[in-house]
């Protein structure tokens, strides 16, 4: 009898397995649309969960107004979005990029947000055809890997880095200055060019744990305050600094923190306490949200009830090179890959143009400061000469 | 390795190693005691502690208080942290007595092998901490500032604050009452007693499920202060602020012997300060790494930890 049961389960079994292998097989074959370039989707690869999740969400909600716009334009669901979410994490990100790269349809990612995740997940990018936008991952060696997909809407910590170095030395008037990092490939590497730039005026360097893993910083700001350094720069995400920020100013530290575009965040003040975090400086390969053209901004508040975030514009900027990328014909990757090589957009933040490498064109490049004020939001500084 | 950095900096690093510690040492005493009892290491006692950071912050949100609010009169403030070590105790025990309950007792009574017991409690540890997780979306959430920290002396270039202060006689407070309670009540001498050999303490009348739901109850206890003390100190907290601060908790209890009330005040307070000589001489990277090191290397010296002896063997 449990013999029989056995067997009978088991060739129901087997014939559901065949039967939904079927299935899936003539799913995938009559998706071919007749010339009317819907039923595609774009996808948002990036953190929408974790320590450093504000930046991610910035980008996927200026990503998603982009394609809604468009969508009520064409009058119909054409483009569908699709979110996955790295948590920011460079272990994550390899899993659900893989993940990614099995919908067929998806014609172009905007993302990685962050410089460690684009190193784990643009091969998986890669080695599929499916082209990226990053509209902020700064990490100068990404483009040197020699990826067809990669294509930065920004500058790189090229221009970010001694963009900060110069405003420490030169606005700030700084000769003591202690740089720190999170040993992330974003927070590293920027610390690494702003302390090549600042030269002898590092009085002394530490590295702490990666965002998120850390919460007592001790031991990094009695070595910043026994260094007499007058301003600190910290290579890291808005948590982190945040914290820092926190116990320098218990530690009765009176200098200036300076940092970078993963810094750019409410968060920052939201870790620090407001009256702390006030006076910070961060810098950004992106101009003020608020100077962004048309009717971004309050497109933006409208849909999300909050103000544009940080790259929300660059965002929107990049969803929209693959939407005109589409009205032109390019539905498949490879076609949307090729057009991104000669693409010349005229956005909403910047104008784009990639070199072969898939950096932002060098006359193109921008990069602010901003100064966190007392109501904990980042306010436009000033412009800043990038070298 | 930076000597000068280091022998500049030994004044101000040992005091906040010395608070670091403290805030370790209470959080250590809820391994310590579960396993001292019944050998079982208790990975839920991360999220026993996390539980009574986020339970003091909403308490403190009933009242307005959010990371930009001015800091209360001191009246005020004595109330509030005193409530708030109230709400976190009752949090963190409830927490505790839950994991037992829930996931211990049925094991315990089907004899299952120490394997399910661990498995168990590491399933207990995420399960919580994810879920905090996903309600929190990850993120921090901001601590009031109850106590501004003031320089209370100066030593040279140390500064010794208030808040530093009370961390550090709380806790050894809180080590001498319970070390008073254990060794002198009858509650205590039954716990011991469970610990030395809970059969035979079950025959000499010994309520064996009562003593393992207190020495729960009592690690709870201890968290919680160790939680309203984090949560003044550092000014955050997160759903993985327990899982960071209890591998730093069990280790520091190993180091000090496991089982043993003392070694986990002098492991918390070792490796507290030890921690932050080696971020000194070596840079802030190497802090975890450099426990491990000393836990491995002390081992090697005494396996039974710094102070050897465990709960069930009393002091003669």
């Amino acid at each position: 009898m449990r013999q029989v049961l056995a067997r009978a389960i088991g060739g129901v079994a087997v014939i559901g397995l065949i039967a939904g292998a079927a299935a899936c097989n003539s799913d995938s074959s009559s998706d071919t649309t007749s010339g009317s370039n819907c039923g595609y989707k774009l996808a948002f690869f990036g953190a929408l969960t974790g320590s450093a999740a504000n930046l991610g969400v910035n980008i996927e909600q200026g990503f998603e107004l982009a394609v809604q716009q468009y969508n009520t334009k064409k009058g119909s669901d054409c483009i569908t979005v699709q979110k996955f979410d790295s948590q920011g994490d460079p272990a994550v990100a390899p899993g659900v990029a893989r993940q990614l790269v099995t919908d067929k349809k998806i014609l172009g990612v905007v993302g990685p947000p962050f410089s460690g995740e684009s190193e784990a997940a643009d091969p998986i990018f890669e080695a599929a055809g499916i082209p990226t936008i990053t509209p902020s991952a700064t990490r100068v060696s990404l483009a040197a890997n020699g990826w067809k997909v990669f294509h930065r809407a920004v500058a790189n910590d090229d221009a970010q880095g001694p963009a900060a170095a110069n405003y420490i030395k030169d606005t700030l008037k700084a000769t003591k200055v202690f740089v720190a990092d999170d040993q992330s490939a974003y927070g590293a590497g920027l610390a690494d060019v702003v302390k090549k730039t600042l030269g002898s005026a590092v009085v002394g360097t530490d590295k702490t744990e990666a965002d998120g893993k850390q919460t007592d910083f001790s031991a990094t700001v009695q070595k910043v305050v026994s260094s007499g350094a007058t301003v600190m720069f910290y290579g890291g995400y808005y948590q982190n600094g945040g914290l820092i920020r926190k116990q320098l100013t218990a530690a009765n530290w009176k200098g200036t923190l300076v940092g970078g575009d993963g810094m750019k965040d409410p968060g920052l003040a939201k870790a620090a306490g407001n009256a702390a975090a006030e006076g910070t400086i961060v810098t950004c390969p992106c101009s003020p949200p608020e100077k962004a053209g048309g009717t971004f901004v309050t497109d933006y508040k409208a849909k999300w009830n909050v103000d544009a975030g940080t790259y929300s514009d660059v965002a929107f900027d990049a969803a929209n090179i693959y939407l005109a990328g589409l009205d032109a014909g390019n539905n498949t990757p490879e076609k949307m890959n090729t057009y991104l090589t000669t693409v010349d957009y005229k956005g909403i933040a910047n104008e784009y143009k990639f070199t072969s490498t898939g950096e932002l064109d060098p006359s193109l490049i921008k990069v602010w400061t901003f100064k966190f004020d007392a109501s904990g939001v980042e306010i436009a500084d000033q412009e800043v000469k990038t070298s | 390795m930076n000597f000068s950095g280091l022998i500049q900096d030994f004044g101000p690093l040992t005091i906040t190693g010395l608070a670091q510690g403290a805030i370790i040492a209470l959080f250590a005493l809820g391994y310590t005691l579960v396993y001292g009892v019944l050998r079982l290491i208790n990975f839920a006692h991360s999220e026993v502690f996390l539980m009574g950071t986020y339970f003091c912050l909403l308490v403190w949100g009933l009242f307005g208080l959010d990371q930009n609010s001015a800091t209360p009169s001191t009246i005020a403030v004595i109330g509030l942290v005193l409530l708030g070590m109230v709400v976190a105790i009752v949090a963190s025990g409830a927490t505790a007595l839950a994991v037992e309950l829930v996931a211990y007792r049925p094991l315990r009574k089907r004899n299952a092998p120490p394997l399910a017991f661990l498995i168990t409690a590491i399933g207990a540890s995420l399960f919580l901490s994810e879920t905090v997780g996903v309600i929190t979306k990850r993120n921090i959430t901001g601590v009031p500032p109850l106590i501004r920290p003031r320089d209370v002396f100066v030593i040279g270039n140390t500064h010794v604050t208030n808040l530093q202060i009370l961390i550090i006689v709380l806790a050894l407070v809180m080590m001498y009452v319970l070390d008073r309670f254990i060794n002198r009540s009858r509650l205590g001498r039954g716990i011991r007693a469970v610990a030395q050999n809970p059969d035979s303490a079950a025959l000499m009348g010994v309520n064996k499920s009562r003593v393992i739901s207190l020495v729960f109850l009592l690690g709870g206890l201890m968290a919680g202060i160790a939680a309203v003390m984090y949560d003044l100190k550092i000014g955050v907290t997160r759903f993985d602020a327990g899982f960071l601060l209890g591998i730093e908790a069990f280790t520091a209890a190993v180091l000090g012997g496991i089982g043993n009330l003392r070694g986990a005040l002098l492991g918390g307070l070792l490796l507290g300060v030890l921690q932050n000589y080696a971020a000194g001489l070596f840079g802030t990277q190497w802090l975890h790494a450099a426990s491990f090191v000393l836990l491995v290397l002390i081992l090697l010296v005494r396996p039974t930890g710094l102070l050897g002896e465990s709960l069930g063997r009393a002091r003669a």
